[in-house]
């Protein structure tokens, strides 16, 4: 396996593009991006630290904390001088922390309600009621009212081997941090 | 076509892709943009069987390869009704026409998730088109039909523009103009009379995005205090956004605030549809208003 650099670029690539992902060495350490992150001004999430520390091969960046700090908003990625498609990078990131078993059980947790009913925010019967209020089906026509639909995403979860990465076990319906967490 | 009586000949149809916060929390949103729509002769179609979209700073940060092929079976559940999709909320679009951007222009990446989407029957063919609601509001219905419509104007009200980040951004994805100088939401609040006072840090993001709502809470709603407190001290009656994850963060948030930093919950929340249709003259409950954790103020409802 080469660098960390390469893992990013040729991970992101399958997505975004080879080229979008190669801006990252066109990066010189200007500090726009952190300038410009409103995500630095509170936390201790630093934009050009993470970039620098991913072409410095220094994996440690995918298990800090400070990694997840960023809320995607594009600021970083619209106003870089040299093109760099920072948010990109940083998501793919993300997704390289995450096969390597970096992922916090809030995540983790988000990650099953998509695979219990399709939807990262489901539905409740306090909520069905202001539905009815507003005149609105008590259930709005999702994978949440509809199994076989919902099935179709639980099969797109399984064929990409994401709910491996979650570590969910389908026949309790629960995580198993959660299940060892109850032992 | 011959058209009877009341019947009203739709101008134009959409599927509306919900997302979750939406239909699952704030249902005000919906009700509103489908009563402001169809008032404008645009009708709204279910999809049937649509999920999350998936969140593009969340599922998007977890696992791409499984982003993708979900974002893309919902634009294949449009596709198969043949028609082009509007949105509330702007992660659903981001993810939504991001999916689609990547798709239509990566012939390679496009076998790939179809490959997976086979397993369940469907396939992304790359023939629609992802529209947000604001948009259609701005260019489709038009401002002059805006204007004609309202009854409430809306003159003595300060509106505090909050854009959210993907409606904008990436731009060069979202099409909508500089990031920097955006338009189209104080366009819609100037069509029904409003003032849109500038207010520090106004294009910042809410602060719930990427996963940090549900990473660390108390984290987030900083950035949602510095937002709220920069709108009052500029004299702002409510906000006015395109975003129901923002919704969330700004009405919900201010709830939260007030545990976390002792902040009295009082900015109000409107999603552009339900602004639009007060001044239109619907009701508060019609636009489920009444729902939202902050309450109206009698300046909004006269």
């Amino acid at each position: 396996m080469g660098t960390l650099l390469d893992e990013i670029i040729e991970y992101g690539g399958e997505v975004f593009g080879k080229e979008h992902m190669e801006t990252v060495r066109e990066c010189v350490q200007c500090g726009k991006c952190t300038g410009s992150c409103p995500s630095g001004r509170i936390t201790a999430y630093r934009t050009r630290k993470m970039i620098q520390m991913a072409r410095m091969n220094l994996r440690e960046v995918l298990s800090m904390y400070e990694l997840w700090f960023c809320t995607t908003c594009f600021t970083c990625y619209e106003r870089c001088p040299r093109g760099v498609k920072v948010t990109d990078i940083i998501r793919t990131m993300r997704n390289i922390a995450v096969s390597e078993g970096h992922m916090s059980l809030s995540h983790k947790k988000v990650a099953t309600y998509v695979f219990k009913t399709g939807h990262a925010v489901p539905i409740g019967e306090p909520q069905m009621k202001l539905r009815e209020g507003v005149g609105l089906d008590p259930m709005a026509p999702t994978t949440q009212k509809f199994p076989e639909q919902l099935e179709q995403v639980r099969e797109i979860v399984r064929t990409t081997g994401f709910d491996k990465k979650v570590g969910f076990d389908w026949e309790t319906m629960k995580l198993r941090e959660e299940l060892e967490e109850g032992k | 076509m011959f058209v009877t009586g009341e019947e009203k000949m739709a101008e134009k149809e959409y599927a509306y892709f919900l997302g979750c916060i939406t239909p699952n929390r704030y249902p005000g949103i919906e009700a509103a943009t489908k009563k402001v729509f169809k008032e404008f002769g645009i009708e709204t179609k279910e999809m049937i069987g649509a999920s999350c979209c998936p969140a593009p700073g969340v599922f998007g940060s977890f696992d791409l390869h499984t982003w993708l092929p979900i974002a893309a079976r919902n634009l294949a559940i449009a596709e198969e009704m043949d028609l082009e999709i509007y949105v509330t909320c702007n992660g659903c679009y981001g993810s939504l026409q991001e999916a689609d951007h990547l798709l239509k222009h990566n012939e390679r990446l496009r076998k790939k998730v179809n490959e997976v989407l086979g397993k369940i029957g469907r396939e992304y063919k790359g023939k629609t088109k992802v529209n947000h609601s604001i948009v259609i509001l701005h260019d489709v219905i038009g401002l002059d039909r805006i204007k004609e419509a309202v009854k409430k104007p809306m003159d003595d009200v300060n509106v505090a523009i909050h854009y959210g980040c993907h409606f904008l951004k990436p731009s060069e994805v979202r099409g909508h103009g500089s990031p920097e100088r955006p338009y189209i939401l104080e366009d819609l609040a100037h069509a029904i009379g409003a003032k849109t006072p500038y207010y520090k840090d106004k294009l910042m993001c809410c602060g719930a995005g990427g996963g940090v709502r549900s990473f660390d809470a108390p984290t987030s709603l900083e950035w949602t205090r510095q937002k709220i407190v920069n709108m009052i001290e500029a004299g702002c009656d409510c906000i006015m956004h395109p975003c129901a994850f923002c919704h969330l963060q700004l009405d919900r948030g201010q709830v939260e605030m007030q545990n976390l930093f002792g902040i009295e919950p009082k900015m109000p929340v409107l999603f552009a549809t339900q602004l639009i249709g007060l001044a239109m003259g619907f009701s508060e409950k019609e636009l489920g208003l009444d729902i939202h954790e902050v309450k109206m103020p009698e300046k909004l409802l006269k």
